[in-house]
């Protein structure tokens, strides 16, 4: 069975405050889980990416069509 | 076995941080970043206000210094509680509404209330601060100021210059060694050039006029004539980001123009749009507009000429404005641009 996917809509929101989103909502999902990261920032490329890289969690794909940007994260 | 020695470092992205962070790492204690987010930061929030052609890397300055420690980064959002350092500052504003020692004092007290939580288990908490540094924040007489009204007393590590101050609780306890510690002071960055160099770091952000917008002269007169506009001194987020970006035009006490000066800026100013009455020209190509405040019929057409002005089309005898109320509303006004000195400098905020 996959794992589980959440979702997280930062839409709209300016960095850092997708990646302190982010950041919350993973300290409340366990290993395994993936959390999907909607965002508008192009910000958010660079910084939901690097701030997985520091704590260790892996970025599974990063998508952008038009002006929404979807990153998928798997928490470790 | 017993637990590592454990430290939450103030990250703000600069050099100084991330010098004294590395230099307690290098005692083989357990380091950890953390960095707050006022709403009044240099970083993150110019991502997008770029331009796309302007070049400049899209980074956080503070989640890549983590990187190059190799520690983990914590970024707390502290808006809100933030506004109670920014309008009433216990000892006051810098140079401009920079209230610096304030805002240290804060952001330690909210360090060392989250590093000392139980779940989260440090020990002691470190900034880059350099005694002489800065003129209102970073000196010889603020720095036990910093230490007592934070609550952090001799749990507040300053590596770069230690050895200026008295001992403190992990240096009694041999939690770190004082002699491999510094004792850099002034404004002078040379010393701390030559320890990046040393400590094998070839790049560091400087940010040019430091990394909040309180200290920058033009922001302050933009924040001062928001709590004037609107006969109090408060605000929400959105007013603050605002005040980063544009040309900021107040002709007249109960209307503001808010017109961007390149295609960052229109992208970012997009994100407000409907929130707003909203002007662009749309026989020329030319800048997004937003009318903050109470407009009244008369002031939308002076809005349209202003944004005219600014236009391709500044030339022209006439240009066509596209007007659109928050509800969806929509007209089309045709108007001569103003000349540059109809736009009296003290329209300018």
């Amino acid at each position: 069975m996959s794992d589980p996917v959440e979702t997280l809509d930062a839409r709209g929101l300016l960095c850092p405050m997708p990646v302190i989103k982010a950041q919350d909502r993973i300290a409340g999902l366990r290993p395994g889980m993936v959390l999907d990261v909607l965002a508008t920032d192009p910000g958010t490329l660079a910084d939901v990416p690097a701030w997985c890289r520091v704590h260790g969690h892996e970025v599974l794909e990063t998508a952008q069509a038009d002006h929404e940007i979807r990153i998928r994260i798997k928490v470790h | 076995m017993t637990e590592p020695i454990k430290a939450v470092a103030l990250i703000s992205g600069g050099l100084d941080s991330m010098l004294a962070a590395k230099v307690v790492m290098n005692q083989g204690v357990h380091v950890e970043g953390i960095n707050f987010f006022t709403g009044f930061c240099v970083e993150g929030h110019t991502h997008a206000i770029r331009s796309r052609k302007g070049g400049a890397p899209k980074r956080n300055n503070a989640l890549w210094v983590a990187e190059q420690l190799g520690i983990k980064l914590h970024i707390i959002d502290v808006i809100e509680e933030y506004k109670k350092v920014l309008l009433k500052p216990k000892h006051g504003y810098g140079q401009h509404l920079n209230p610096c020692l304030d805002c240290k004092i804060f952001m330690v007290k909210k360090a060392l209330a989250w590093g000392f939580m139980a779940e989260h288990g440090f020990d002691f908490i470190i900034t880059g601060e350099v005694i002489g540094q800065r003129p209102k924040s970073q000196r010889k007489a603020t720095m036990p100021v910093i230490a007592k009204e934070s609550g952090a007393d001799d749990r507040l590590l300053r590596p770069l210059c230690a050895q200026n101050l008295p001992p403190t609780l992990p240096e009694r306890e041999g939690w770190v060694d004082r002699d491999a510690l510094f004792g850099f002071q002034g404004r002078n960055r040379k010393p701390q050039i030559e320890l990046a160099q040393r400590l094998g770091f070839t790049e560091w952000a400087q940010p040019a006029g430091g990394c909040c917008f309180l200290t920058d002269a033009q922001y302050s007169r933009k924040l001062t004539d928001l709590w004037q506009a609107q006969g109090r001194k408060d605000y929400e987020l959105d007013d603050i980001m605002l005040l980063k970006v544009g040309r900021h035009i107040r002709p007249a006490p109960h209307f503001k123009l808010i017109v961007s000066r390149e295609e960052g800026e229109n992208r970012y100013l997009e994100g407000y749009r409907r929130r707003f009455l909203n002007l662009r020209p749309i026989s020329h190509a030319g800048p997004l507009c937003l009318v903050d405040g109470d407009p009244q019929p008369a002031d939308v057409e002076l809005a349209a000429r202003v944004v005219a002005r600014y236009s391709q089309g500044r030339e022209a005898a006439a240009v066509t404005v596209a007007a659109e109320d928050p509800n969806g509303g929509c007209r089309e006004l045709s108007v001569p641009p103003l000349a540059p000195a109809e736009i009296p400098s003290a329209w300018h905020v």
